[in-house]
């Protein structure tokens, strides 16, 4: 079947819309509002992908999915195939098909949206995903025990696929996390109706099947500290990815009302605590009429949607750029937009007011208009003078972006940068032997799958600091091509002995094969 | 899958009645009460549909592996905690230790000023600074004799102990700031006051010791949820600056803290609590009556 030469006149030239549910409907309770490709529908998306030996799609992802490879698997029927070729480098295809902001990674750059809609990388990704956990499917490679034990701080994304790595390479592995559930951002903060709970537990589960061992309730830091669990308690390497969780407010006159809080609490409140199911549930969260949510990037996005599915009138978004430089992706904005979001771009607050009884009255604006390009690269914006007006809202959520936790900071010696970062080198290392860290934590906010990718990253710096074998860095004889593998071993591969190789060999590796090899 | 691979055991060892309201619970936790120091917080979840709520760490015994903690039957979750938590049993969640540990200084003579539920906080704080070798004035407020405890320990712990009671039926009559004018007009050398309990009652102290300009910390418990700076929601206003008690804190300079703002920031969640605290009565028939309808939310 891929034999056949496909060109850009053959392929269906309409990508395959995902089933949504009904906006009116689903802005009301919290279903899945993308509800996936059928099995005809991901076939009718894979036969899209024109193959070609370009492949900037690979290049596109953070972590190097072998697209290509996949979507030829899927087009095959062997939809085991592509579900081993995906998770050879991502472990949580139902995850990042659904989160990943792909019109900005691998489809922003695929050959086919050079003339027409790009491929549906992230959907068809998801669909193998979802089909994982409902067959059960779990690729459990033979693990030699290599007898490093490697303690994780944070289950989040970049936690996470740091974890799998290690065990993969044979490490004994134990997560901690400081709430009563793994997960992180994928629990607390995005949303049923965006990433179901039950999604997150099905890919912790398989993490689970791979010997990673989960502790929660477990505040790294105070309970212990990054240097005990070096000396004391026998971790010979430390991953740390906690996130950039502190969230920033504007400090505007009015931030401390009852009624304003950061979408990170309305989001923890809503998902991880299920406050929307009080009083089932015991942590209550105070509705709002009137909404409006500061910002414009997911997290706002999520915050906004979630306001209206606990019972907002109106929700409204505030944003003081233009739509054009919305940070959401685009997905998001169109689904907010459909169910009855009002942006206010070019809009920002300057004080939030009083209702006299400590509570929300309303929010006074500026107008802005786009100034010159700033260091991000994007037009500054700057207040119209005399532009101020008012309007109504009794619920004001920032979404604003946030700031290093300052926990690990407090309580250990690791260098910081100046704005309270762990400071890295290029593998990730810090400045403790055998302490890495990556994701948020060091970089700042960013998505799910960079700081997966960053987790991936220090794993790779980890097993060279360990000795151990990298199996990344491996012979490959030629671009692409299946490469037969058995117990997940290259087959091509012949010395597995195991080598202490010093740091600087071992990280100079080459970023990844898949990017090498075409 | 929860809890993926652990099971969440936070076994109660020992619990103690202080009052039809107040009572004691001891908690298993090796790792924590090495750990934990004068001035942290734990948050506990009594239930897996329960709430995340603070609580300041009353007492760690490192020898046993308990960490104590002194609660107050206030609102829903506290309630059921009354009710539920037996030696014993188990709580579904409990992490920490939380927060900056007190600093305790080389202060020469402090007052350790516990009003209410408070005094039970205050406890580690006046041994931290007895094994530093000050001199301790212990000043500990409650409504009237039945509600004291811990009078022992205290005695043991500080050079003077001032109990003051609303109805004079133990010590002296009045609030907590007596038993401060009494001891400042008694000692002239005081370097340090540290004062916990109800928001109301730091305030007070705060106030009574800025004319003397003696360095005043108080620890705030405003409402939270995780304890870990993500969700900010227990932000407080001090001086010029908007601070985070689970991770800038929870200790501040009590001459700095704007009280009123904590004190309306408590009361964001007040109608939830309230419907759920009846809501609780209704559904389940209590073996003692709490009356005392409080609106406070439960963050002692």
């Amino acid at each position: 079947m891929a034999s056949k030469k496909k060109t850009i006149r053959t392929i269906p030239q309409q990508r395959t819309p995902p089933r949504e549910r009904d906006p009116k409907v689903r802005a009301r309770n919290f279903e899945e509002v993308n509800c996936g490709y059928r099995l005809e529908d991901a076939l009718r998306e894979a036969d899209r992908c024109l193959l070609c030996p370009e492949q900037p799609c690979v290049n596109g992802c953070p972590v190097s999915i072998d697209i290509p490879g996949f979507i030829q698997r899927i087009s095959a029927k062997n939809f085991r195939g592509a579900y081993d070729v995906i998770t050879d480098t991502n472990l949580l295809p139902a995850v990042c098909g659904r989160v990943c902001p792909q019109e900005t990674q691998c489809e922003g750059v695929c050959t086919v949206g050079e003339s027409l809609e790009p491929v549906a990388i992230g959907r068809l990704e998801r669909f193998i995903g979802d089909l994982a956990i409902t067959e059960g499917w779990a690729n459990i490679p033979y693990m030699e025990p290599s007898g490093f034990k490697v303690g994780i701080v944070g289950s989040g994304p970049a936690g996470m696929a740091c974890a799998a790595d290690m065990a993969k390479a044979g490490c004994d592995v134990t997560v901690f996390e400081a709430f009563h559930q793994a997960g992180g951002v994928l629990k607390y903060g995005i949303p049923d109706f965006r990433l179901p709970n039950s999604v997150v537990d099905g890919e912790i589960d398989k993490l689970v099947r791979l010997g990673i061992k989960f502790e929660c309730n477990t505040l790294v830091g105070r309970l212990f500290t990054i240097e005990q669990m070096i000396s004391e308690m026998g971790f010979h390497a430390v991953f740390i990815g906690t996130g950039a969780g502190y969230p920033s407010f504007m400090g505007i006159p009015g931030e401390s009302l009852n009624g304003v809080l950061s979408a990170n609490e309305l989001l923890t409140r809503c998902n991880l605590m299920h406050a929307r199911e009080f009083p089932s549930y015991d942590t209550p969260l105070q509705p709002g009429r009137q909404v409006a949510v500061i910002g414009a990037g997911n997290t706002a996005m999520d915050a906004m949607r979630v306001c209206l599915r606990l019972g907002a009138d109106k929700v409204h978004c505030i944003y003081r750029r233009s739509g054009a430089e919305a940070p959401a992706r685009a997905e998001e904005i169109h689904h907010a937009a459909e169910e009855g979001i009002e942006f206010h771009w070019l809009t920002s607050p300057v004080e939030i007011l009083d209702d006299g009884k400590r509570g929300v009255r309303g929010l006074r604006c500026v107008r802005m208009e786009l100034g010159e390009p700033d260091q991000s690269g994007r037009p500054r914006p700057v207040q119209v003078p005399g532009s101020d007006f008012e309007f109504e809202t009794d619920m004001v959520v920032f979404a604003i972006g946030t700031n290093a936790n300052p926990i690990i900071g407090q309580t250990t010696q690791l260098k910081l940068d100046r704005r309270g970062y762990i400071a890295t080198d290029d593998d990730l290392a810090t400045s403790i032997a055998g302490v890495f860290a990556g994701g948020d934590i060091v970089t700042g906010a960013a998505t799910v799958i960079e700081a997966m990718g960053a987790g991936r990253r220090a794993a790779r710096s980890m097993k060279a600091y360990l000795g151990l074998r990298d199996t990344d860095v491996v012979y490959r004889d030629d671009a692409g091509g299946a490469r037969p593998r058995l117990f997940g071993i290259d087959l091509d591969e012949h010395d597995f002995a195991l080598l202490r190789l010093p740091r600087a060999t071992g990280a100079s590796a080459p970023e990844s094969p898949a990017s090498a090899g075409t | 899958m929860a809890d993926a691979g652990r099971p969440s055991r936070f076994e109660i060892v020992a619990r103690e009645d202080f009052s039809n309201v107040t009572f004691l619970l001891e908690i298993f936790h090796p790792l924590m009460a090495k750990a934990a120091k004068a001035g942290q917080f734990v948050i506990v979840m009594e239930r897996e549909h329960g709430e995340r709520i603070p609580l300041t760490i009353a007492d760690f015994d490192r020898h046993t592996g308990t960490i104590t903690l002194v609660i107050q039957a206030v609102g829903k979750t506290t309630r059921a905690m009354q009710q539920n938590c037996q030696p014993g049993t188990c709580l579904h969640a409990m992490v920490g230790p939380m927060g900056i540990p007190s600093h305790i200084g080389h202060a020469k003579k402090v007052m350790c000023v516990g009003g209410g539920l408070g005094v039970a906080p205050i406890y580690p704080q006046a041994r931290a600074y007895k094994e530093s070798g000050a001199y301790v004035i212990g000043i500990v407020g409650f409504r009237s004799r039945e509600l004291m405890f811990w009078e022992q320990r205290f005695r043991a712990c500080c050079d003077e102990l001032i109990v003051c009671t609303d109805d004079g039926s133990a010590g002296i009559k009045g609030l907590v700031t007596e038993g401060i004018r009494q001891a400042v007009a008694t000692h002239s050398d005081i370097d340090e006051c540290v004062a916990i309990g109800p928001p109301i009652m730091m305030q007070g102290c705060a106030e009574a010791t800025r004319p003397f300009g003696i360095k005043t910390v108080v620890s705030l418990n405003p409402v939270m949820v995780d304890g870990t700076g993500m969700c900010g929601g227990c932000r407080v206003k001090v001086g010029e600056r908007v601070m985070f008690a689970c991770v800038d804190g929870p200790d501040f300079d009590g001459h700095l803290v704007d009280f009123e703002d904590l004190m309306f920031r408590l009361k964001r969640y007040n109608e939830s609590e309230r419907a759920a605290s009846v809501r609780f009565q209704d559904s389940c028939r209590m073996r003692d009556p709490v009356n005392d309808a409080s609106a406070d939310p439960p963050t002692q």
